[in-house]
């Protein structure tokens, strides 16, 4: 499999551990719909696809900024272009002092040694299928490191741009983001898309808050229509740590998000807000798997979904209070919209409690738009379509109300505007 | 203004409306009284055009057009407006966004310039005096978490932004307070205007104390069994309704 075009490959140890990863992800193949994780998600169209190993063009296609801009959102970014570091786009002067941001690209060709622990590990376990294939293939990402009591501010930004290329791509990312003891790190997702195409994209994120660290995460995914889009992110928490993520899911012909949340150290909170709008025949997976093991832990998660057309959403939250996790409060509620007969939204909230004296409560519900609440918009003068869309609007925005600045949060409500059918369309 | 004739109207497959009838001028204000199950809501959805709500048979003329042919929002456009007896929670939507959106599209219907927004906060601070509608309620979602006086004001006040023709008002005084109470009759009282018609319907006479109706109507399982001036409230109250069944025991059979 190519590995030789992979960077910083002729070093031993990094050579094996690809290797082994490779050999793992060829045992074990695609997960199936046997495996809880990907009950509702089949791959049988993934494997029938080819996709190439690069798009040859990436790192001199013109790219117009426009494409992956952000209101109010300035400063620090790196930007991949078919999973290709794009120096000319990215802005990495300037760093704020305690924050250090590389593309992992170069980070093995400078001075790989140091990245020898990351990389040679298993380092999300449990490993699936997309995680093996990551390991064996991934051919960039980014290292972030936040030294301990830094305060950064301005968020960073990290863009998977797929662009419009001859043939479908795969591509392989691994992110590496670590927050030293009191820091802090506004950080912002970005999947965006130019243009349409139909390329694999395969994201692993490692995040590690460290002592009262705190993450304030927005995962945006615009991604293309026609993209298949499978992200792991594996957040680890060691005491007092807070992540607070938001995520909006928006693109994709197949996109499957698995976030697995590790509540490590004592007081370690996690608060978790998302929406998926689906339209077409999308198909969006969302796993959310919050572990308690610290005491006094807390984790709050609220997401929200709509579907349309033939779309269908899947959303399994699962909530572990494992053996010695007393007093963890953990709260989940998933609702779900549903716009046309032929939209289809799983939701499995799933709760174990292993430990005492836990606060808990999880819900899920799956319905229609209030036809009460429609009639009164529409008696008032709202056209039906104006009235449909603003229900269905106020519906997701409890997801998106934390999103600061506002020109973000206002922007966020535009995408999910631009998502929505403009007609309620079977 | 409005012509309601012979109009039957089922709901869920029972006929509730049996032949209605009933005529309103601009500047008039009629009461609709009657017993539970007499069909008094089921008049005022039918009249904001509430989905559910089958015409078998009769006519609505509203200013010489087919009223019952119009969407709901085209009959809002045209100055129908419909005081819901449980006005409706709407998380995420805020109260002044919605109450602007709807005057605009209202407006845009008509072919009128739509209000920017500092045009239409200066229309909410005039309308919003006299209201006792504390002004931070215009700042929370819909309806949400408003108390049961605050909800009814709240359609009292939609209905002075919106400035209607015809103003339906479905048992907008049931679950309130005295206080509440003329409050919202005082909202009525003055949108009270030769251009404007009311329909007030109402269980109890109490309301009719502080908006006194043109004209009162008994409704009786699923028409207009007697009208009268607004003495006949009085009467109502005084005999109650099983005083109307006894002195028109062959029509209301009929």
């Amino acid at each position: 499999m190519r590995a030789a075009a992979l960077p910083a490959s002729g070093i031993g140890w990094l050579d094996a551990a690809r290797h082994e990863a490779m050999q793992a992800f060829l045992s074990a193949g695609l997960p199936d719909t046997r495996n809880e994780l990907w009950k509702y998600t089949a791959l049988r169209a993934l494997e029938q696809r080819g996709y190439s190993a690069r798009d040859e063009s990436a790192s001199t296609r013109m790219i117009d900024e426009g494409t992956f801009a952000l209101p109010d959102i300035e400063g620090t970014r790196l930007v991949f272009v078919n999973g290709v570091f794009r120096a000319d786009l990215s802005r990495l002067d300037d760093l704020p002092q305690g924050l250090s941001v590389q593309p992992l690209s170069r980070a093995l060709v400078e001075n790989p040694e140091p990245l020898r622990f990351l990389l040679s590990r298993h380092a999300t376990e449990p490993r699936d299928s997309f995680a093996s294939l990551n390991a064996a293939l991934a051919s960039d990402g980014v290292l972030v490191r936040v030294a301990p009591a830094a305060q950064i501010e301005a968020p960073l930004r990290i863009v998977h741009l797929g662009a419009q290329a001859e043939a479908a791509i795969a591509c392989h990312a691994r992110n590496f983001v670590e927050l030293g003891e009191g820091a802090c790190l506004r950080l912002i997702e970005h999947y965006a898309a130019l243009g349409e195409h139909a390329h694999f994209t395969n994201i692993a994120c490692e995040y590690v808050l460290q002592k009262s660290a705190r993450i304030d995460l927005l995962a945006l995914q615009d991604s293309a229509v026609g993209a298949a889009l499978f992200r792991r992110s594996d957040f680890h928490l060691h005491e007092d740590a807070q992540l607070e993520l938001h995520a909006l899911e928006l693109g994709g012909a197949l996109a499957r998000h698995e976030l697995r949340i590790a509540l490590d150290g004592d007081r370690s909170r996690a608060q978790t807000r998302g929406a998926f709008a689906l339209r077409g025949r999308q198909h969006v997976d969302t796993e959310l798997l919050i572990e308690h093991h610290g005491r006094d832990t807390a984790s709050d998660s609220l997401w929200r979904g709509v579907a349309d057309g033939r779309a269908r959403g899947v959303f399994h939250g699962a909530i572990t209070v494992h053996p010695g996790a007393d007093g963890a409060d953990a709260q989940l509620s998933n609702k779900n919209l549903l716009l046309s007969e032929g939209a289809e939204i799983d939701t499995r909230p799933a709760l174990e409690i292993h430990a005492d004296e836990v606060k808990a409560a999880h819900g899920a519900t799956i319905g229609q738009l209030d036809e009460h609440a429609l009639f009164y918009l529409r008696s008032r003068g709202l056209p039906a379509e104006t009235a449909r869309i603003l229900l269905v609007r106020a519906f997701c925005a409890v997801a998106l109300s934390g999103v600061e600045p506002q020109a973000l949060r206002e922007h966020c409500d535009a995408l999910l505007l631009a998502h929505l059918p403009r007609e309620n369309a079977q | 203004m409005l012509k309601i004739d012979n109009l039957h109207v089922r709901v869920a497959g029972r006929e509730i409306l049996k032949g209605l009838s009933l005529q309103v001028n601009a500047g008039e204000v009629h009461a609709i009284m009657g017993p539970n199950g007499a069909g008094k809501s089921t008049l005022g959805n039918v009249l904001a055009g509430r989905g559910g709500y089958e015409v078998t048979q009769g006519s609505v003329a509203y200013g010489g057009r087919d009223l019952l042919q119009l969407e709901p929002e085209a009959r809002a456009a045209a100055g129908v407006f419909l005081a819901f007896q449980y006005p409706v929670e709407i998380p995420g939507v805020n109260n002044t966004y919605f109450l602007r959106a709807a005057l605009n599209a209202q407006r845009k219907a008509r072919g009128e310039a739509e209000l920017d927004s500092r045009e239409f906060l200066q229309l909410v601070r005039e309308k919003l005096k006299g209201m006792q509608l504390p002004p931070e309620l215009m700042n929370r979602a819909v309806n949400e978490g408003f108390s049961g006086g605050e909800k009814k004001r709240n359609e009292i006040f939609q209905m002075a932004v919106l400035e209607p023709k015809l103003a339906i008002l479905d048992e907008t005084d049931s679950g309130l307070d005295i206080d509440a109470l003329k409050q919202v009759a005082e909202g009525v009282n003055a949108l009270r205007d030769p251009k404007r018609a009311f329909i007030l319907i109402t269980h109890y006479q109490r309301l009719l104390d502080y908006i006194v109706p043109d004209f009162v109507h008994v409704l009786a399982d699923g028409r207009v069994v007697e009208s009268g001036g607004a003495h006949l409230a009085q009467e109502l109250e005084a005999h109650g309704y099983a005083w109307v069944r006894e002195r028109k025991p062959a029509e209301a059979a009929a």
